[in-house]
């Protein structure tokens, strides 16, 4: 067979190497001597020189023929093999992807983005913040006004990660054309981080202005009296939410108020009433509103993908101290610091003056409801901005303090079922403070299940009557999703922590749009602020907020009473 | 070498050996091509999670070349296009050997970005079993027989290059130079 190739098509003459050189000669010789089938003939041994080698033994080129053609081509049909089949594939995928798209008539692709200007000449906003721990003060730098200590620590950061772009992110937001004119906090190292960050000269934007310190106010009522207030971000503990806010409509002030939106249930709809007889702007902090992909699960359930919807089950779980609220307790706070009358004036119970109540204030009903008012709360807020389900009929909840038992009173570890029978519907959530696995949020009905994330994920189900056909045809498969949106952005996430992840996949610290990755609170606020400027709506006003606070207080009832509570919607009342 | 019975330049292999040969580049060039396409008509696709999760001792410049947008676009740009235009070309035996020693560099730096050493645990899962040896490894052992055993000029446009060369020049070229 040897022969008869070297002699049909004179490879004997040919020199086949590519590129003949003279220190990978020995290992070829060697391996090919080796790998031969069949003895050959000795031949003489090439030249020593490779140039000569080649000068030798070359052919005189005698003009190529038929044969030479036909071999220097033999792999194109081949690779004409390897085209259909890729052609063949992408048919397949793109008649599946065609048939899923007729069917549903969505489509996922993630929108082109881009955000309008805010002109400079348009009303330039003055806000002030009452508030400003760590929640004021991510709110007032997604504003614009970063403490100068939150940027050193940034550029100190990419130092070591060149992964954490927060602060390019940051500078990459619009100048929003706002002012931090005034601050109210009870805590004097707080009031003057909010000081210093409204004077801070690099801003987002390229806002250059030179600006005025905001001004220190003791009482919030002082605050709300300033004329060179517009509106306010309330960011204290939630017991002080629903007097503040009150008493900003009062004044006039727009509000920006912090989740959850009451710490009681009797506070809800004098609080809501006051907003509306006011005709102020209110948006309540659910900055996870603003995530691209519940945009697209509302659209996935408004079109019915999902078939009958009966259950959705929603998840909170982290695990480190920093998660169960066991914050920082400053080194300053003191007595002479802190205003703790002041703190206390609408606490559940007056108390002699403590650092961990003061800095660990989550942890006690005094001051909020622990995991229902500050992670229910945006659980129950995203399916409610995805099914638009509202207050539920009944709420039974259960749980305990099984692993923080530091002397908090509310629970760690925490499960409440709501139940939508005129919807056909149960909402479970369950939560843990000490465990890090990742649940995620699923949306199950008798056609698909349906996850969201900050991505989404659409999967038919095995038993589907609605996708019966496409099931046995294989154009969709319980083992891969029908429908995928992607957030379309290509960096990577300096997430570390269960409690961050925790974050980013509730979109309660950026959300994606157009491929880049955006403040989800700095487009929540941005949505305030044009909202008062325009009359826009805001995607978290005060009816959100009531069907919000209500159906926490409702969990958090059934959790204290130990029974099932219900609404009672003729009187406002849970019974 | 003079002692040796056999000479590659005017013997070259057994026909099965041309097959033999001829396959394996074929089959390296299928999969480098399709690999490429597939990361090309993905618009999601991309080199972030695979580099940053890099290890060894050059996991630092693997996840350097993650952390700049611009940097993480050209990477990913590189490796679509170099894996799709190696794939074609080994395919079609189109200068084989440049493109052979291309692959060989592009599989080295996949097979040390995540080399499957003792100690090194990754967080992606992997679909086999690998110790030391992983199937980049053996792709790459295998292109570099492919580069001492060169079948570019018996099947492959290599064929026609090498004829043109050395039949429109009154004198032939000295076989150093190559397309």
């Amino acid at each position: 067979m040897s022969d008869e190739i070297r002699k049909e098509d004179g490879m004997i003459d040919d020199p086949e190497r590519d590129e003949p050189t003279g220190d990978e000669g020995p290992v070829e010789q060697e391996q090919a001597g080796g790998a031969r089938a069949t003895p050959e003939p000795p031949v003489p041994p090439p030249p020593a020189s490779p140039t000569a080698s080649a000068g030798v033994t070359e052919p005189p080129a005698p003009g190529m023929n038929r044969r030479d053609v036909v071999k220097a081509l033999a792999t194109v049909p081949l690779v004409g093999a390897l085209g259909y089949e890729t052609i063949r594939k992408y048919g397949i995928e793109e008649a599946r992807s065609e048939a899923i798209a007729r069917e549903v008539g969505i489509e996922l692709e993630s929108p082109a983005f881009s955000e309008e200007a805010i002109s400079r000449s348009s009303q330039t906003i003055r806000i002030g913040i009452i508030g400003n721990g760590g929640e004021g003060e991510s709110l007032v730098r997604s504003l614009g006004f970063a403490h100068p200590d939150w940027i050193q620590d940034r550029r100190t950061s990419a130092a070591k990660d060149p992964r954490d772009r927060h602060l390019q992110e940051w500078l990459a937001q619009q100048d929003l054309n706002v002012q931090i004119t005034a601050v109210c906090d009870v805590f004097d190292v707080r009031a003057e981080r909010a000081i210093a960050a409204s004077t801070q000269p690099l801003r987002p934007g390229g806002d250059t202005r030179t600006l005025q310190p905001a001004k220190r106010y003791r009482h919030f009522e002082d605050l709300l009296a300033s004329p060179e207030v517009d509106a306010v971000i309330i960011a204290t503990p939630d017991h002080l939410h629903a007097t503040i806010t009150m008493a900003a409509a009062r004044a006039g002030k727009h509000v920006y108020c912090e989740k959850c939106m009451t710490r009681t249930f009797e506070e809800v709809f004098p609080m809501a009433d006051a907003v509306r007889e006011s005709g102020i702007v209110f948006q309540l902090g659910h900055q996870n509103r603003q995530l691209e992909s519940h945009e697209k699960a509302r659209e996935v359930v408004a079109k019915g993908l999902l078939g009958p919807l009966t259950l959705v089950e929603t998840t909170t779980n982290r695990n480190d101290p920093w998660g169960a609220w066991v914050w920082d307790i400053h080194p300053e706070g003191n007595r002479s610091t802190i205003d703790w009358d002041l703190f206390q004036i609408a606490a559940g119970n007056r108390v002699p003056f403590s650092l961990e109540r003061f800095f660990r204030w989550r942890c006690w009903y005094d001051y909020g409801t622990g995991l229902s008012g500050d992670l229910l709360s945006h659980e129950f807020d995203a399916v409610n901005q995805i099914l638009g389900v509202g207050i539920p009929k009944t709420a039974t909840a259960s749980g305990g303090i099984y692993f923080f038992k530091d002397g908090r009173d509310v629970p760690d570890v925490f499960q409440a079922v709501f139940e939508y029978p005129y919807r056909d519907l149960t909402v479970v959530y369950s939560a843990t403070l000490a465990n890090g696995n990742y649940r995620g949020q699923k949306y199950m009905g008798h056609d698909a299940t349906m996850e969201v994330s900050s991505g989404l994920k659409v999967t038919a189900d095995g038993s589907s009557t609605r996708y019966q056909e496409m099931l046995e045809d294989g154009t969709v498969s319980p083992s891969r999703p029908m429908l995928t949106y992607q957030s379309g952005y290509k960096g990577l996430d300096a997430v570390t922590t269960a409690t961050q992840e925790y974050f980013a996949s509730r979109g309660l610290m950026f959300t994606y749009k157009g491929g880049r990755r955006i403040s989800t609170y700095y487009l929540h606020l941005k949505e305030w602020l044009q909202a008062i400027r325009d009359g826009t709506p805001v995607s978290c006003d005060i009816e959100q907020g009531v069907q919000e606070a209500v159906t926490c207080h409702m969990a958090t009832k059934s959790f204290l009473e130990g029974r099932r509570v219900e609404w009672d919607p003729a009187n406002r009342q849970i019974v | 070498m003079a002692k040796y019975p056999y000479d590659p330049l005017s013997h070259p292999y057994s026909a099965l050996q041309v097959v033999a040969l001829v396959a394996m580049r074929f089959a390296i060039g299928w999969h480098f091509f399709y690999e490429g396409l597939s990361k090309i008509t993905n618009p999601y696709w991309t080199s972030a999670g695979y580099l940053d999760a890099s290890q060894g001792f050059a996991a630092d410049w693997f996840e350097w070349l993650v952390t700049d947008p611009g940097r993480l676009a050209i990477v990913d740009a590189l490796n679509q296009w170099g894996l799709l235009i190696i794939g074609l070309l080994l395919m079609l035996g189109l200068f084989t050997r440049t493109v052979t020693i291309l692959a060989i560099v592009l599989l080295a730096l996949y097979y040390i970005a995540t080399p499957p050493w003792v100690g090194l645990e990754y967080a992606f899962p992997q679909e086999g079993a690998y110790i030391v040896v992983n199937k980049n490894l053996i792709e790459l052992l295998a292109l570099f027989v492919t580069l001492l055993f060169p079948t570019g000029r018996m099947i492959g446009l290599d064929r026609l290059i090498w004829w043109s060369r050395n039949t429109a020049p009154p004198e032939p070229l000295p076989a150093g130079q190559h397309a």
